[in-house]
């Protein structure tokens, strides 16, 4: 097993999913509670990375941190170096990879709320924000936790963006999914099938908690 | 303190609510068949719904004026809604229901308040429960308590009691009417029922496909057969539009001539003078059918026609026969084997005058 390569993916991965968290519950809240009619617009751009090849997307984002795009020159300008090639790229590449895995299930928890709960909120002096933290954050706890998970999850799997964007440096940017390639690369099938096993295990452990969760979500039963 | 509603809202095409009124304190009931556009007066009013034009004020406050570009947001309106399906907030318990628009008040003032509602509309014992946990009645009450307990200054309530038994409607709104006898603030009160608009309300307005067809007390709106608005006559299956021919004062009737037709028939006496249009609603179980021409009758009017089409819904028959005029008549699968009735088969139509229901054409007033 490649701890080293363990330990950068759980760091990349906590890393990750608590900026999605904080940025995905905002824009699940416009996408499906604005009355603007082109929030399907911004829906389709946040879905993307689910249809894109890995590959492109990583493309374009090795493309916009490069030295020639002005995103990438801004950054070397505020920190002294390039961010592709680096633990930050990979954090950026990861955010947009893994977007809808946090936005969708949110948003999902979000539009099975009854719509007349939150007009009763407002009818009664509650603020949007009030409105929120007492009544949808409450009632959609359960898909605020899965979309964490998920996107979780999906940061630890991903392989194209981070090959891509982060190269394969070891301690740097090596995660646990490049190692298994590297290990099969070089005929270490004992190391690969271990990494791999525990990533089997990871997958499914993190897969019975979004589904256990579902199965007694917090207002159904006899408190609907 | 009285809420005036002047609004204009085009809902879909062909269909403009346009209503202009003045709820006084106490109850007022909003009256008609779904679809009259009751429950959009109450979201407008609110501020959960735009109205294209108008002005809404409650007292001098106005909280909507198209043309003065007022538009306050509906947290700050000030006014209590009781939702049709009450939207308690499944996660919080009754004492955190009634609560929910206090959070300005200190916590030792917000308890005092939650259990003076709680006590009025007694709930008390129910503090610690959640919505899931208690009675419709109870969660009705709850959904009142929760509303009233912020002192807003007009309340909207729509459907809330249609679920329930009769009793415990007139137990809630004995309550509701003892919480205003010191407050006096309006309460617009949407319904469909009959019998809850003559039990609830002081004043009724009549709506009718976006607009008002009458207001006044339920009694004066409802009870005349004159001045009966088409609403009412929503769930007949007949209904013609006729012309009063004759009136028999002493016999309590007059005779009308259905429109297009030489058919007439014998209805109740109403507040109609000759010429006056109106409308004939008959349901369709409460017409007879006799094979062979009927003697020695009271009934007044027997018409004859021709069987047009026979249909069976469930155990009931829906005839469509033609006497000038085209009546549809339920009647039992045993009724027609006994009449050997079948398409084309010539009938006479038996209708009792008090069958006949009487309303005022909303065009013609």
């Amino acid at each position: 097993m490649d701890w080293q390569a363990l330990w950068l993916t759980a760091r990349l991965a906590t890393i990750v999913s608590a900026i999605l968290l904080v940025v995905s519950v905002p824009l699940a809240h416009w996408i499906v509670f604005s009355r603007r009619r082109w929030t399907f617009l911004v829906e389709s751009i946040v879905s993307l990375p689910l249809v894109l090849p890995p590959t492109v997307l990583g493309f374009y984002l090795l493309m916009a941190m490069g030295t020639r795009s002005p995103l990438g020159r801004l950054w070397i300008d505020w920190t002294g170096h390039p961010l592709a090639f680096t633990f930050e790229g990979l954090v950026v590449a990861s955010l947009f990879y893994s977007l809808p895995f946090a936005v969708q299930p949110i948003a999902t928890a979000f539009s099975q709320i009854d719509p007349t709960l939150r007009e009763a909120s407002a009818t009664l002096g509650g603020s949007t924000l009030r409105t929120f933290f007492r009544i949808v954050l409450p009632l959609s706890i359960e898909g605020v936790i899965a979309g964490a998970v998920l996107s979780f999850a999906h940061t630890v799997g991903e392989f194209g963006v981070v090959l891509m964007v982060g190269g394969n440096l070891p301690g740097v940017t090596r995660t646990i999914s490049l190692s298994i390639y590297d290990h099969v690369q070089a005929l270490q099938y004992r190391e690969a099938t271990a990494t791999a096993l525990f990533m089997l295990a990871f997958a499914f452990a993190v897969l019975l908690a979004v589904y256990g969760l579902r199965r007694r979500p917090l207002a159904a039963g006899p408190l609907a | 303190m009285t809420l005036a509603v002047h609004l204009t809202k085009r809902l879909h095409a062909g269909f403009v609510l346009d209503v202009s009124f003045l709820a006084e304190p106490g109850v007022t009931i909003l009256f008609g068949a779904s679809g009259s556009g009751k429950t959009t007066i109450l979201r407008c009013v609110a501020g959960l719904a735009r109205p294209d034009a108008g002005r809404i004020a409650i007292g001098d406050r106005t909280v909507f004026d198209h043309d003065g570009g007022v538009d306050v947001p509906v947290p700050d309106r000030r006014i209590g809604y009781v939702f049709q399906q009450l939207a308690l907030f499944p996660h919080l318990t009754v004492a955190h229901n009634i609560g929910y628009g206090l959070a300005a008040l200190s916590r030792a003032e917000r308890h005092r308040r939650i259990a003076e509602a709680a006590a009025s509309f007694r709930i008390q014992n129910l503090l610690d429960r959640r919505p899931g946990q208690i009675s419709g009645g109870e969660r009705q009450r709850t959904a009142l308590a929760r509303a009233l307990v912020t002192e807003p200054k007009a309340l909207l309530l729509d459907e809330p009691l249609s679920a329930l038994d009769y009793a415990i409607q007139l137990h809630i709104m004995d309550d509701l009417r003892r919480w205003n006898a010191g407050r006096r603030i309006p309460i617009l009160y949407v319904t469909h029922s009959h019998r809850e608009a003559f039990a609830l309300g002081e004043r009724l307005i009549a709506l009718e496909h976006g607009g008002i067809l009458a207001s006044g007390s339920p009694h004066e709106v409802l009870d005349h057969p004159a001045q009966a608005p088409l609403a009412e006559i929503a769930g007949f299956e007949n209904v013609f539009p006729a012309t009063v021919s004759a009136r028999r004062e002493r016999a309590g009737t007059m005779q009308c001539v259905l429109t297009g037709t030489a058919t007439e028939l014998e209805v109740p006496l109403g507040a109609a003078a000759d010429g006056t249009a109106i409308h004939v609603a008959i349901r369709a179980g409460d017409i007879l059918l006799s094979d062979r021409e009927p003697a020695g009758l009271s009934a007044r009017n027997v018409l004859r026609g021709k069987v047009v089409d026979m249909a069976l819904h469930g155990s009931t028959v829906v005839a469509t026969i033609d006497a000038d005029a085209c009546f549809v008549v339920h009647l039992t699968p045993g009724g027609v084997d006994t009449l050997g009735l079948r398409p084309g088969a010539s009938v006479w139509l038996i209708i009792k005058t008090y069958s006949c229901r009487v309303a005022r054409s909303p065009w013609h007033s």
